[in-house]
């Protein structure tokens, strides 16, 4: 096996292009993992390590956020460049894994990786964050909402990469993601990621997405319509989860029966609302 | 043999020279092709944290790591943790709270508490325990372990 150690993303599309065995290395966090357990085995490794265009965390004049493939967990919990409402991919990527974990796994290799219990996925949606994604014949932006397809699928195509993500300006708003997890630092049972507006007792939008209940986050928009309309009470959360409980599709397994997990999604979401609310009006 | 490649990784302080294939991790190279084995293999998964050494300063799991990809990195191990035969304060500290039981899971331990120690900030229990809670103690002997970490960047228990 081979391990190239390219400069630029151009150099790593055609090294994608040329080898359709080949996989690209981020922090190893995932994949090195995977290798050890035999349940993969690359024809040939890509590293990202050395090139530049994938690192870094910028802010726009506009308050757009762009994050490269390549930056790690640590810098996403630690970056500065984080306003309001785009906390949340800060909040999430501070409850992934271990300190060891944090400091390799980059947010590129995570949401490659796209596991339904992973932290990104969820607060991804919740944030409306856009993918950007590379190939040989073209470059896209991709709908976090659409980027997840199926368990451990996402919309990459072969020879594909992600290059950056982007997360939009959130005026005014404030986020809390609430993680479930049987021990610090294990995948999620069940999360919620809530990013919300309200002004004066008023509610402008609620954005709510539900992870570790489907193959992909789940977020609806009914949902948030009842909280957005109707205000945040006991009883609107109950007709809100009941939405999200619809459209759930949960397995049983180690961390929790699928039936466990449903009755996880309002206590979370109440959880999650609470914190952001308090954000919001600056209590936190 | 040919898909070997020469590798030269800087251990410690010291260049150490190995042959290596492009998916042996850094924990494989540490242990069988330099001999040091203080560094431990647990789960090879990146779970138990016994193989913890540190990159460029910061902790990383050693079985997660590719050791090419380390080539102009600085690689510190436990074995590189004690200057001039004195050990290290966190290892002094292990040592006098009787911090390790079968020992399996300390050379990680003390990897990750000397990462911890380095904010030169107090840290709470609870600080010191997530910060621990990437490694995993099968003995479960914690309570001495917080104890000794607690002794060096700590708050003292009210």
């Amino acid at each position: 096996m081979k391990l190239h150690h390219p400069r630029t993303i151009d150099e790593v599309v055609t090294l994608l292009s040329k080898d359709q065995d080949a996989r690209c290395l981020a922090g190893g966090a995932t994949l090195v993992a995977m290798m050890n357990a035999e349940l993969l085995a690359p024809g040939a490794l890509v590293s990202l390590r050395d090139v530049d265009a994938l690192k870094g965390i910028s802010r726009s004049p506009d308050g757009t956020v762009t994050i490269g493939a390549m930056e790690n967990h640590v810098s996403l919990s630690e970056t500065n460049d984080f306003d309001t409402g785009q906390h949340i991919i800060a909040e999430a990527a501070s409850v992934i894994g271990h300190p060891a974990i944090r400091n390799m796994g980059t947010i590129g290799g995570a949401i490659a990786h796209a596991d339904s219990a992973a932290d990104y996925p969820a607060a991804l949606v919740a944030a409306e964050a856009v993918i950007k994604t590379v190939g040989s014949q073209r470059e896209r932006s991709i709908p976090a909402a659409e980027f997840f397809v199926d368990y451990l699928e996402t919309a990459l195509q072969e020879g594909e990469m992600i290059s950056s993500i982007l997360i939009p300006p959130a005026p005014d708003s404030a986020a809390a993601y609430e993680k479930f997890a049987r021990v610090e630092g294990d995948f999620a049972t069940v999360s919620v990621a809530v990013v919300l507006k309200e002004q004066q007792g008023k509610i402008d939008y609620i954005r709510l997405a539900v992870g570790a209940c489907a193959p992909t986050p789940i977020r609806s928009i009914e949902a948030e319509k009842i909280l957005q309309r109707d205000g945040i009470s006991d009883h609107t959360i109950a007709l809100a989860a009941e939405q999200i409980i619809t459209a759930a599709d949960p397995v049983d397994d180690f961390r929790g029966t699928a039936e466990y997990r449903l009755k996880l999604i309002p206590v979370l979401i109440n959880r999650a609302l609470d914190r952001a609310r308090s954000f919001q009006k600056g209590e936190i | 043999m040919n898909d070997k490649i020469p590798l030269s990784l800087s251990v410690n302080g010291q260049t150490q020279q190995a042959f290596v294939r492009a998916n042996d991790t850094l924990l494989h190279v540490l242990r069988d092709e330099m001999q040091l084995t203080g560094t431990k293999r647990g789960c090879n998964q990146g779970v138990c944290g016994a193989c913890t050494v540190m990159v460029d300063g910061k902790i990383v799991r050693g079985c997660l790591s590719l050791a090419a990809n380390c080539a102009d990195k600085e690689i510190k191990t436990i074995e590189g943790i004690e200057s001039n035969d004195t050990l290290s304060p966190i290892q002094q500290a292990f040592l006098d709270a009787g911090a390790a039981q079968c020992g399996f899971c300390t050379p990680g331990m003390i990897m990750a508490a000397t990462a911890l120690a380095s904010s030169n900030r107090k840290l709470s229990d609870e600080e010191i325990r997530e910060g621990l809670s990437g490694n995993l103690c099968r003995c479960s002997g914690y309570v001495k372990i917080i104890d000794a970490v607690r002794s060096i960047c700590g708050v003292k228990p009210k």
